[in-house]
């Protein structure tokens, strides 16, 4: 049966396609003068050691050529035991990451148990691959679970790989460079902070995407330590003086006192009910 | 007046992006649309459009086909005797039903996903004219 003109058709749940024409529409005649999404052009890393997984990150987010936030936090919480950095454009990384953290909880209060790094890749993974990488989210997930400490990185189209040193973003190069050199099996904990500190530290010399103070995350069996800021960045900005002047540094030349007249039109006087 | 505009109801069709909303006398409204054009009204203007239209039907139809692979066919039969009992269970035509009973059937109703959060349906600022709906569904339009 035809849908008739006054019949309302229910608008489906989810993403809404009704701006899509227009916005092709609009870029075509803005010629590249687009607002630019929020990107997190940014260095992630990962090392799994002895006893867990050391996760670290930069601090910068990007809106093309502007610095939008100096102190963004890329390590996203995801369950007790997981963490993820987040590399791509800024808000796909934080939904998408919060969504997949209400579905472990869920998963948590349900079965009582804790959530295992695969589950949150499988659903990670099933998620972006349904939209075919329109969400820009890259994703270094790392925790430690019954099972042992893993690290994975899912990148937006979907694709998972499971690897135990991993870097991702705009200074993925130069990070993983060091992650390269440095990276031995069975790490201590201070040598592996030192490594993914390093491997920050190049992607942050190294790539304009990425600045400001490195952020660490260590997670073992025993909890989480997240430490931020871990290192600060050496071009902090320190206004020794007050730059308010005080009153009177201007001085006053001339001044003119003009008053203004005003005459009496109308007088009128209303009782007021006090009783 | 609040209403939706045609909708193409052919089964191959492709889906159509927007909808032209119709002031009175049935001309296209201009202000509350924008212009129209018959490629928007044919074509799908995002890649994804098409795909998540029919995402969950053919999310359906797969695991119905390795349902019927693993178990035979009583299984997807009776399972689909199920969702068509929970489909009825419905409100009035003009208000939003939260099927729960096809949740938990498909098992949707323990997971979080975009369209949960996006564009719900109860939170709508649409609303389709009460009597117009039932006689629509009645058959009596």
């Amino acid at each position: 049966m035809m849908a008739l003109s006054n019949v309302l058709e229910a608008p489906a749940a989810g993403f809404n396609f009704e701006n899509s024409s227009r916005n092709a529409a609009l870029q075509a005649g803005l010629e590249g003068q687009t607002p630019r999404p929020m990107k997190t052009g940014t260095t992630i890393a990962g090392v799994v050691f002895k006893d867990g997984v050391v996760l670290g990150a930069d601090t910068r987010a990007t809106s093309s050529e502007v610095v939008a936030d100096k102190m963004c936090s890329k390590i996203h919480y995801m369950a007790p035991n997981i963490y993820c950095c987040g590399a791509g454009t800024a808000a796909d990384t934080e939904k998408t990451t919060d969504l997949v953290a209400s579905n472990l909880t869920i998963f948590s209060l349900n079965s009582g148990r804790k959530p295992r790094v695969v589950m949150a890749v499988n659903i990670l993974q099933d998620l972006l691959y349904r939209y075919r990488g329109q969400i820009g989210a890259s994703l270094i997930l790392g925790g430690v679970d019954c099972t042992g400490s893993h690290l994975y990185t899912v990148g937006p189209y979907g694709s998972v790989d499971k690897k135990p040193y991993l870097a991702m973003g705009s200074g993925n190069l130069a990070a993983m460079g060091i992650m390269e050199d440095g990276f031995r099996p069975d790490l201590e904990l201070d040598q592996a902070k030192q490594l993914v500190r390093s491997a920050i530290q190049a992607g942050i010399l190294n790539d304009l995407g990425s600045g400001h103070n490195i952020d660490l995350c260590v997670i073992t069996d025993r909890g989480v330590d997240y430490i931020r800021p871990y290192q600060e960045s050496q071009y902090k900005d320190h206004r020794t003086n007050k730059y308010r002047f005080r009153q009177g540094t201007t001085p006053v030349l001339t001044d003119t006192v003009v008053p203004l007249e005003l005459e009496v039109v109308e007088e009128k006087v209303q009782q007021m009910e006090t009783s | 007046m609040n209403s939706r505009g045609l909708r193409s109801q052919l089964k191959d069709s492709v889906p159509v992006a927007g909808f032209c909303p119709q002031s009175q006398f049935g001309v296209q409204d201009s202000l509350r649309g924008g212009f129209s054009s018959v490629k928007n009204e044919l074509l799908p203007s995002h890649p994804l459009e098409l795909s998540e239209k029919n995402f969950r039907l053919n999310q359906d139809k797969m695991n119905f086909s390795t349902l019927r692979n693993i178990q035979g066919l009583h299984a997807p039969l009776k399972l689909q005797m199920e969702y068509q009992a929970a489909r009825q269970i419905q409100r009035l035509p003009f208000l939003q039903s939260s099927n729960l009973a096809l949740d938990t059937l498909r098992g949707s109703d323990d997971t979080i996903g975009f369209e949960d959060i996006l564009n719900d349906p109860a939170q709508s600022e649409m609303m389709g004219e009460p009597h117009m709906m039932v006689e629509y569904k009645m058959g009596m339009l």
